[in-house]
């Protein structure tokens, strides 16, 4: 029971380390980012792939973060031109991209099959130790991250991005550049997704294509909404309330008789559907209040 | 030193909203636009502010080309404009507002966020107290910490020339700044531009209110139809007949 509850927890944390990126990007911002996943991906590929062939993880990791970040620069430069939902768009397609480069160029990612046997973090500590010690690393990774974006929402930089959130013609006509932030913005969001990534493939030890699909980008657009868009804390609790809902309804089995495994699957989605159709119909501002609450 | 319009036009469709304006404006001035409704004026500030292109014609401001700048990079040259309907941040406080406004600050750069956060604390300070001689330059002090949505409308519009003036630009372009404000407030914004103009900053001021205007600038123009029909001192341009013709509807 106790591994059960560190892998939720580590899980937990990934998810909350994604939530920070798409608060930074689309609660302080107004970037309506639909191609998180992208970026996870990119982060879990590179961090594997590097470490298989003997990288060591710091820089493999870091690799993550880079690449990730790199690749939000062009998105950046090509979409900041777009309204706001053709940005959601062409960042929808590029996590989709993303997701069938990886599984088409089998040379490099194993295609459909995936990249098995991905090293552990602490592995040669072997076991419930080691479980422990991945959660304490992921755990201090978010509190970093939460650093980061707490710093940001409150200096100048945060106080801008809002003004661009809020009206971009009017930061122009002030003399500043919106492009110029919201590359930035877009950057670390992607670099922080990279990380999370990063941690993903060396917790689960495998990967495949099929773990990138967009609902783990809407998983995280919903548990920021839940929590409260554009708050730090907002992400963290609705990260919570998410992992709460997803996990707990996998003992939903053991209570109502008469659906099968694989309906099991559809009925948890459903749930968690629910769960966001009841928040945004009662408490649109999320758990902890959004940003029109201040 | 001038604001140079020259032959500057601009079509929508079949619609020319700008046809071969020219005007010279001081920059130090106080200088008014009138016309009626659909006459070009807003399309004339959007364009020599960049947020339009025109399709022909130059703008200069001093004596530099502005044509090929970006909105951004025309207020920083030191033309700052306004908007008809007040585009405040509106999740942000009256502060805020302001403070986002001041130009080249450290902590706008993650960099200098992170790795120069002596120099970012020192300039906020400063910034600080320029908003707060704004804020009570403006009067705005009762709703200083107010998220600047729920202003009134001419709240906003003096949320919209603080912003402007944090820019510390040399000429600002005010697009109908007493639209929807009562009388009483009018009043102040007036008294506020005349005194800003004494320190330097130019006006160009869009405006309906003809009567305010009248009062507040030594020097406008007319539009009508996407042309300027004069230009001059307020009372013989009044009296043109051309003018009375379009603006006043040749009542006599």
């Amino acid at each position: 029971m106790e591994a059960y509850f560190i892998a939720i927890g580590i899980i937990a944390l990934i998810y909350v380390i994604l939530s920070l990126g798409l608060t930074l990007q689309y609660g302080l911002t107004g970037l309506i980012n639909f191609g998180h996943v992208g970026f996870f991906a990119i982060g879990a590929y590179t961090s594997a792939l590097l470490a298989l062939k003997g990288v060591p993880l710091v820089f493999s990791f870091a690799a993550a973060a880079a690449l990730a970040g790199l690749a939000a620069w062009p998105i950046g430069l090509v979409s900041l031109r777009l309204r706001d939902d053709y940005f959601a768009i062409v960042t929808l397609g590029f996590s989709e991209v993303v997701r069938i480069v990886i599984t088409s160029e089998r040379w490099l990612t194993n295609g459909v099959q995936g990249v098995p046997g991905i090293p552990r973090l602490y592995d040669s500590l072997g076991g419930s130790v080691a479980q422990l010690a991945v959660l304490v690393t992921v755990l201090a990774v978010t509190l970093v991250g939460v650093w980061i974006i707490r710093r940001i929402a409150g200096s100048p930089f945060g106080r801008l991005i809002e003004a661009i959130r809020d009206n971009e013609e009017a930061v122009q006509a002030l003399g500043k550049d919106p492009a110029r932030f919201k590359i930035q913005v877009l950057v670390v969001g992607a670099a922080l997704a990279g990380i999370a990534g990063a941690f993903y493939a060396h917790y689960i030890t495998y990967i495949v294509p099929d773990q990138f699909i967009p609902l783990v980008t809407f998983y995280v657009w919903m548990a920021i909404i839940m929590g409260g868009v554009g708050r730090v804390s907002g992400a963290i609790v609705g990260t919570a309330i998410l992992m709460l809902f997803l996990e707990g309804s996998r003992f939903l089995r053991d209570i109502v008789p008469g659906v099968s495994e694989v309906d099991m699957a559809s009925v948890r989605i459903g749930a968690v559907g629910l769960l966001l159709v009841l928040f945004i119909m009662y408490r649109p501002q999320g758990l902890m209040g959004d940003y029109t609450k201040r | 030193m001038s604001l140079e319009i020259h032959d500057i036009s601009k079509a929508f469709g079949g619609f020319r909203a700008l046809d071969g304006v020219r005007l010279t404006i001081e920059t130090g001035s106080l200088f008014g636009i009138i016309g009626p409704n659909g006459a070009g004026k807003s399309t004339l500030f959007s364009v020599v502010s960049g947020f339009a292109r025109a399709d022909e014609g130059q703008i200069r401001l001093d004596g530099q080309p502005l044509d090929s700048l970006s909105p951004p990079a025309r207020a920083r040259a030191g033309m700052v404009r306004t908007f008809q309907v007040p585009r405040e941040f509106r999740h942000l406080t009256v502060r805020e507002n302001l403070m986002a406004a001041a130009p080249k600050q450290t902590g706008e750069s993650l960099l200098g966020l992170f790795f120069r956060p002596g120099r970012v604390r020192e300039e906020e300070g400063a910034i600080a107290e320029r908003v707060n001689q704004t804020i009570r330059f403006l009067k705005l002090g009762a709703v200083a910490d107010q998220p600047s949505g729920k202003l009134s409308g001419g709240q906003k519009k003096l949320l919209e020339l603080g912003r402007a003036l944090m820019v510390e630009p040399r000429l600002i372009l005010l697009d109908e700044p007493f639209a929807g404000v009562n009388p009483v407030l009018i009043g102040e914004i007036m008294e506020r531009i005349a005194e800003l103009n004494t320190r330097g900053i130019g006006f160009v001021i869009i405006e309906h209110d003809l009567e305010a205007l009248t009062r507040l600038v030594p020097e406008l123009a007319v539009m009508d139809r996407g042309k300027v029909l004069a230009q001059g001192a307020p009372q013989a341009v009044l009296d043109d007949p051309l003018v009375r013709e379009a603006y006043l509807g040749g009542v006599s």
